[in-house]
């Protein structure tokens, strides 16, 4: 899992393009704490063909489920 | 080919709508009082507002700028309605004043923030064109640290009262400015040019409100488009350009001239609150540019994000107050005669040894 919470813009969406560069994997779970971070994180998803599902968390906080 | 149209308009117009809002409010807040290409400036708010509080000695630019208040109520207001507010700091302060001091210096010495240099070009003031081009290459370097892994560091959740202070003291502060004596403002100069406070007010309350829910943000615009081939945040900055030019075209017919006159008026010479010193223009901009995407945003972005909560923000947006106080105090900022009095190019030069620095040690190289 890869947690972005705290960090601002565009560090989250950057740890996932690296992440997804690296390793491709089919699936991918992030945790994020605001929601631009949610939809700049979509935006790149899709545009590397995955398909996003997004969760809240107990503590507020957003589970992002990066799938192909 | 309608599909595409659908989802281009489904997924970017909120941030478009966002942009013509804030062009068509510039022009429209000039057009009732505001300086020309000055309807909608972030650094000339503030540095009008540290003027109201007397952190500086220019005479001319005092007044508590209602906008500055209405974009962070605004904001905050639509980020309380959608449960998007939380109070969270503490990524590195210190950095983030020192960012916002010389984001600051460097705007004054182009005279506008990213915001006001759109707002210019749609004005006809070709100096911006070179201000843009500086601020387009100050993201360019600032893309690099980026890519390598450069941060701020984590910010954590904070007591509610953190997140509430900001919003708070600039509430209290404007309303102090409108009930008594205490802040200054001005009889003469930009300062003395304003629409009833209200109608700022208003306007800034609107345009808050739009950019929390669409993330507009100029740096990130051309950042976006840098990093990932992300073209949505840009649309927002096309489309102030947009509103603007078209805007300025309405108010000339409007008031009796002919559009050759508005056309004839595009150039680099006489500009209004401009000056034509190219180097400086493009220096200027680059420190701002750089500044911005290290802070993780432009100036209208800080003021969004502090009102969502971020004292990280808020603390950038004190260090914005404060550059405008270091700028006229010590001779930096520009004027429409030119660039300043003081040692202009020194502090440009060391500005950039810092955001250097500040690239260097932020950044965690990963394998």
């Amino acid at each position: 899992m890869l947690d972005v919470r705290g960090l601002n813009c565009p560090m989250p969406v950057l740890a996932v393009q690296r992440e997804v560069k690296a390793k491709a994997p089919k699936g991918l779970e992030v945790l994020a704490d605001h929601m631009t971070a949610v939809y700049n994180i979509q935006r790149f998803a899709a545009s590397q063909g995955y398909t996003t599902r997004v969760e809240e968390t107990e503590d507020g906080d957003y589970r992002i489920l990066l799938s192909k | 080919m309608d599909k595409v149209k659908k989802s281009f308009w489904r997924d970017n117009w909120l941030v478009i709508v966002t942009g013509l809002l804030i062009g068509a409010a510039a022009v429209v807040l000039s057009a009732l009082g505001n300086p020309k290409n000055m309807g909608f400036c972030i650094a000339c708010f503030e540095r009008d507002i540290a003027g109201a509080l007397q952190f500086h000695t220019a005479d001319k630019l005092r007044y508590f700028r209602p906008e500055i208040v209405g974009i962070v109520l605004g904001a905050m207001g639509m980020a309380l309605i959608k449960k998007e507010w939380r109070a969270q700091g503490g990524s590195s302060p210190v950095t983030r004043f020192l960012l916002g001091m010389l984001v600051m210096i460097g705007a004054l010495v182009f005279l506008g923030c990213p915001l006001r240099m759109v707002i210019r070009i749609g004005g006809g003031d070709l100096n911006a064109v070179i201000g843009l081009a500086g601020f387009i290459v100050g993201i360019l370097i600032g893309v690099i640290p980026m890519k390598l892994g450069f941060s701020l560091n984590r910010a954590y959740k904070q007591n509610a009262l953190e997140g509430l202070f900001f919003p708070a003291l600039l509430t209290v502060l404007f309303v102090l400015s409108l009930t008594t004596a205490l802040l200054k403002a001005s009889t003469a100069g930009p300062g003395s040019l304003h629409p009833a406070w209200w109608i700022s007010l208003v306007i800034a309350l609107a345009v808050g409100a739009l950019c929390q829910r669409s993330r507009l943000c100029m740096a990130g615009g051309i950042r976006d488009v840098v990093l990932f081939k992300d073209f949505h945040l840009i649309l927002g900055f096309a489309a102030i350009l947009v509103a603007v030019f078209v805007g300025n075209m309405i108010t000339t017919l409007v008031s009796g001239n002919s559009l050759v006159s508005f056309f004839a008026g595009f150039g680099f010479e006489k500009q209004p609150i401009a000056h034509s010193d190219f180097l400086y223009n493009f220096l200027g901009m680059v420190v701002v540019g750089w500044g911005s995407v290290l802070l993780g945003g432009c100036p209208l972005r800080q003021l969004v994000l502090a009102g969502e909560g971020n004292s990280d923000s808020a603390i950038t947006v004190f260090g914005f107050i404060a550059g405008a106080a270091v700028s006229h105090n010590f001779g930096l900022a520009s004027s429409g005669d030119g660039i300043g009095s003081g040692p202009v190019l020194w502090v440009l030069l060391a500005g950039f040894a810092i955001l250097l620095v500040i690239s260097i040690f932020h950044t965690k190289r990963r394998a």
